[in-house]
């Protein structure tokens, strides 16, 4: 109903707290700085919902065991990558502060875009069903 | 919800700077304390940072969530360098020779450190804030 914008503002909200721990942890020594390639993600968790039956993706999926997997957007360790560094330190360490900030700011705009495309979905639809 | 881990974090991050912060502030305000023992001279103290797992935090397994949890300070340890001795004969603590035994403190060290732990804590307040307001955000979604 919303299009592909909450799943992309889940994965932004993922990658926001990717990079945020990059951040944190940019004086950790022997910490490798991490993040997730958007598009290919974005991608691969489109392409999963599509091959589900369409009655069950509109609906969300319905869990009838508790082995289950859950319908959730979340990303797997495979992808995450490993960011490489500019500049490597001796300690190991390949974060990058100013890169992790610029990273931060540009996660940050757009997921503020895809906040505002979901807004305007529910501002279309409330317009709609109230008739004015 | 992943806007709100980034609450903890950031928190981790700040606390752990503030750790360093606390260090510093001991070594340098110790400098200059000498103790009747070179044994029992200050040395400089460091933090040590480790990467915090998910998985230590609240029991989920880290393949449920492999995005990390931010920083720890496992401990913090005492600088092994040599300590300064110098030769004040007049001083109370003076040995035989007329040694004093400074701490291996380096103030031109510990104000770099100083300033390296307050820029990382203010990035970590800028992410902190970043977050909350996107939070805001979507709490005002649709009105």
């Amino acid at each position: 109903m919303l299009g592909i914008h909450p799943q992309a503002l889940l994965l932004r909200a993922q990658r926001a707290e990717l990079i945020s721990n990059n951040i944190a942890n940019a004086d950790t020594p022997g910490y490798k700085a991490r993040d997730i390639d958007f598009q290919s993600v974005l991608e691969s968790q489109t392409a999963r919902q599509t091959n589900a039956p369409r009655s069950l993706s509109t609906a969300g999926l319905r869990q009838t065991h508790p082995d289950h997997l859950s319908a959730s957007v979340t990303t797997t360790n495979n992808e995450t990558l490993y960011r490489t560094p500019t500049m490597p330190s001796l300690d190991g360490n390949s974060v990058d502060v100013q890169m992790e900030q610029t990273a931060f700011a540009e996660n940050t705009i757009q997921y503020l875009a895809s906040l505002r495309f979901v807004n305007g979905k529910i501002k279309g639809m409330m317009s709609a069903i109230k008739g004015e | 919800m992943s806007l709100l881990n980034i609450f903890d974090v950031a928190g981790s991050g700040m606390a752990a700077q503030t750790v360093r912060l606390n260090t510093t502030a001991s070594n340098v305000a110790n400098a200059q304390s000498v103790a009747e023992n070179p044994e029992d001279t200050y040395r400089a103290r460091y933090p040590v940072f480790q990467t915090a797992l998910h998985a230590e935090l609240d029991g989920r397994s880290a393949q449920a969530n492999p995005v990390g949890a931010g920083v720890t300070v496992p401990g913090i340890v005492e600088s092994q360098k040599d300590l300064v001795v110098r030769y004040e004969p007049d001083h109370p603590y003076a040995n035989e020779e007329g040694y004093v035994t400074y701490p291996n403190v380096s103030v031109v060290e510990e104000m770099a450190n100083m300033i390296s732990a307050s820029r990382s804590f203010q990035v970590n307040v800028e992410v902190m804030n970043t977050a909350k307001s996107l939070a805001e955000r979507v709490l005002t979604l649709g009105q």
